[in-house]
């Protein structure tokens, strides 16, 4: 393939724009062991300080756990439920289909800003209080479309046909979907559990408006930005948090591409 | 248990979990933008009015911003598309056996949190940040520049770093389904690579350069985060203005009319995309 025979130029564009790219997270993990509480240049001194401060401190560990909560409750429903919307959209024909996908994949499109404030609505209306439960529902909601894409993907991909066999040897459709489904879509939902656990890992948008008294980890984030001094300590769980989210995701991509 | 006994135990929970916080969310909060105010409780019976909607119509300064807002949007989604052309093209054409690397090398940071990468150029931009301090240490200003964070520039300096990664995917996909046999068909006839670039791969990449501008486009008119961060009061766009209604101000009916106009907007924009681009080439 030549088009251009001499390609130096546009390699050294990507790999220029690759270290561009990835400066904002060289500048975050060297602030997370900079001794200053601001990012000057020259650095001041190093050290680890921020990292032994981070598990002194209560309401940022709460914070995370919250954060964890969220997102494992989340992915795990969406999970099933995005499953579920897929199976309806590739084995089943029913005069409701379009409108049950168009309603799972819409919030792909709608602005977070507009569902936050719907859902805002909806819970004040019904007096529910804020929790971790209503943040929770918000980020399943937002996690089925990445769902159904991946899962409905390799439901499309594989023959319905084995389904048929199954069902003629005499096994019941449930056990159809136990023994032969399940096990074949298995990588394609745990990749897509593990995709919509960091959706909403670090989701801020809709945290921010429906967490109340219970903030998730970028929300209580948001809320200390106003105190300087505190940032470091925030900054250096970010980086492990960011070292553990980009290990799902890394997953995550291997199982997908692994069918 | 036969197979339409389990339409129903597949179709009921999907439904009722959408309907009840997708549908019925977005219906109540067109319903609310009926509302004069916020006195007495929802359930009581109310006089619908057209005062939210009248008053977001006559009102030129909310218009403005949903201009600025979109044309924000505009700069922003070019940019990012024109700054992957090339890597979409070097990975398509260039990578070879390593191209699947280099596309793990470019979503990796796309990858990272959200936010922290926001915050990152927030700490970079900032006055006493990493950027003013080089220039300050290298003596090429003498004073901080404060023009670099709290404004529009920033937010579409930080928009078009964070979709890049994006805008680059639908272009890879539509360079990589080019025939190769098309360019050497074209060398044999006598085309130079400048003419086989023009004639060949630009206009058969076009579709995936429209898929990327309406991936950037879309979420971008209706981005509050990255404003709230980086923008300040100077940087603000319409979704910033919708959350104030519906915090500081207190407006939820205002707010809720403001939103549905949003939303409409943000429809119409994805009726246009699906029908320009093959949305089924996408999925792949």
């Amino acid at each position: 393939m030549t088009t251009f025979r001499n390609s130096l130029p546009l390699k050294g564009y990507f790999f220029g724009l690759i270290a561009l790219l990835y400066l904002p997270i060289v500048v975050l993990f060297l602030f997370s062991i900079n001794a200053n509480t601001y990012l000057s240049f020259p650095l001041q001194g190093l050290t680890l300080g921020w990292y032994e401060k981070l598990f002194a401190s209560d309401a940022l560990l709460r914070s995370a756990r919250n954060s964890l909560v969220v997102a494992l409750g989340s992915s795990l429903t969406a999970t099933l439920i995005g499953t579920m919307v897929s199976l309806l959209m590739t084995r089943y024909q029913f005069r409701s289909k379009g409108l049950l996908v168009a309603m799972a994949v819409l919030p792909l499109i709608v602005p977070y800003i507009v569902l936050a404030v719907a859902l805002l609505l909806l819970f004040s209306v019904l007096n529910i209080e804020r929790s971790l439960l209503t943040v929770g529902v918000a980020h399943t909601v937002v996690a089925l479309p990445y769902v159904l894409l991946i899962v409905g993907a390799r439901l499309a991909g594989f023959d319905a046909n084995i389904e048929e066999a199954a069902m003629d040897l005499g096994a019941s459709y449930p056990t159809t979907l136990r023994r032969i489904v399940i096990p074949m879509i298995a990588p394609a939902m745990i990749s897509a559990w593990l995709t919509a656990f960091t959706v909403s890992f670090d989701e801020f948008a809709l945290a921010l408006f429906l967490a109340g008294t219970q903030p998730t980890f970028p929300v209580y984030l948001y809320g200390q930005l106003r105190f300087a001094n505190r940032l470091p300590i925030m900054i250096s769980l970010a980086v492990l948090m960011m070292i553990g989210t980009l290990a799902l995701v890394l997953i995550a991509e291997r199982m997908r591409r692994s069918d | 248990m036969d197979r339409r006994a389990t339409f129903w135990v597949l179709y009921l929970p999907p439904l009722l979990l959408l309907g009840a916080f997708f549908l019925i969310p977005l219906l109540l909060m067109f319903v609310y933008s009926f509302r004069a105010d916020m006195h007495g409780s929802f359930f009581q019976l109310w006089q619908p009015s057209l005062n939210q909607y009248t008053k977001l119509i006559s009102t030129g300064s909310y218009w403005r911003l949903l201009g600025v807002s979109s044309l924000m949007a505009l700069v922003i989604s070019i940019s990012a598309v024109v700054l992957s052309y090339p890597i979409a093209y070097f990975i398509a054409f260039y990578g070879r056996q390593r191209a699947g690397f280099y596309l793990v090398l470019l979503l990796v940071p796309f990858w990272t949190s959200y936010l922290l990468r926001v915050m990152a150029w927030k700490i970079m931009l900032g006055t006493e940040g990493v950027i003013n301090s080089f220039l300050l240490y290298i003596n090429l200003i003498q004073e901080p520049l404060t023009a670099l964070l709290y404004n529009r520039n920033a937010v579409m300096l930080t928009l078009i770093y964070v979709w890049i990664p994006v805008a680059t995917l639908p272009i890879l996909a539509a360079l990589q389904r080019i025939d190769i046999a098309l360019f050497e068909a074209a060398a044999d006839l006598g085309a130079r690579p400048i003419h086989q670039f023009l004639r060949i791969t630009l206009p058969l990449s076009l579709p995936g350069v429209l898929a990327a501008f309406f991936m950037v486009f879309i979420p971008t008119v209706g981005e509050y985060v990255t404003p709230l961060l980086v923008g300040g009061s100077r940087g603000s766009m319409y979704g910033n203005i919708i959350q104030d209604f519906f915090t500081k101000a207190a407006n939820w009916p205002f707010g809720s009319a403001m939103s549905m106009v949003m939303l409409a907007g943000t429809l119409i924009l994805v009726a246009i995309a699906v029908r320009l681009i093959n949305v089924r080439d996408l999925l792949e």
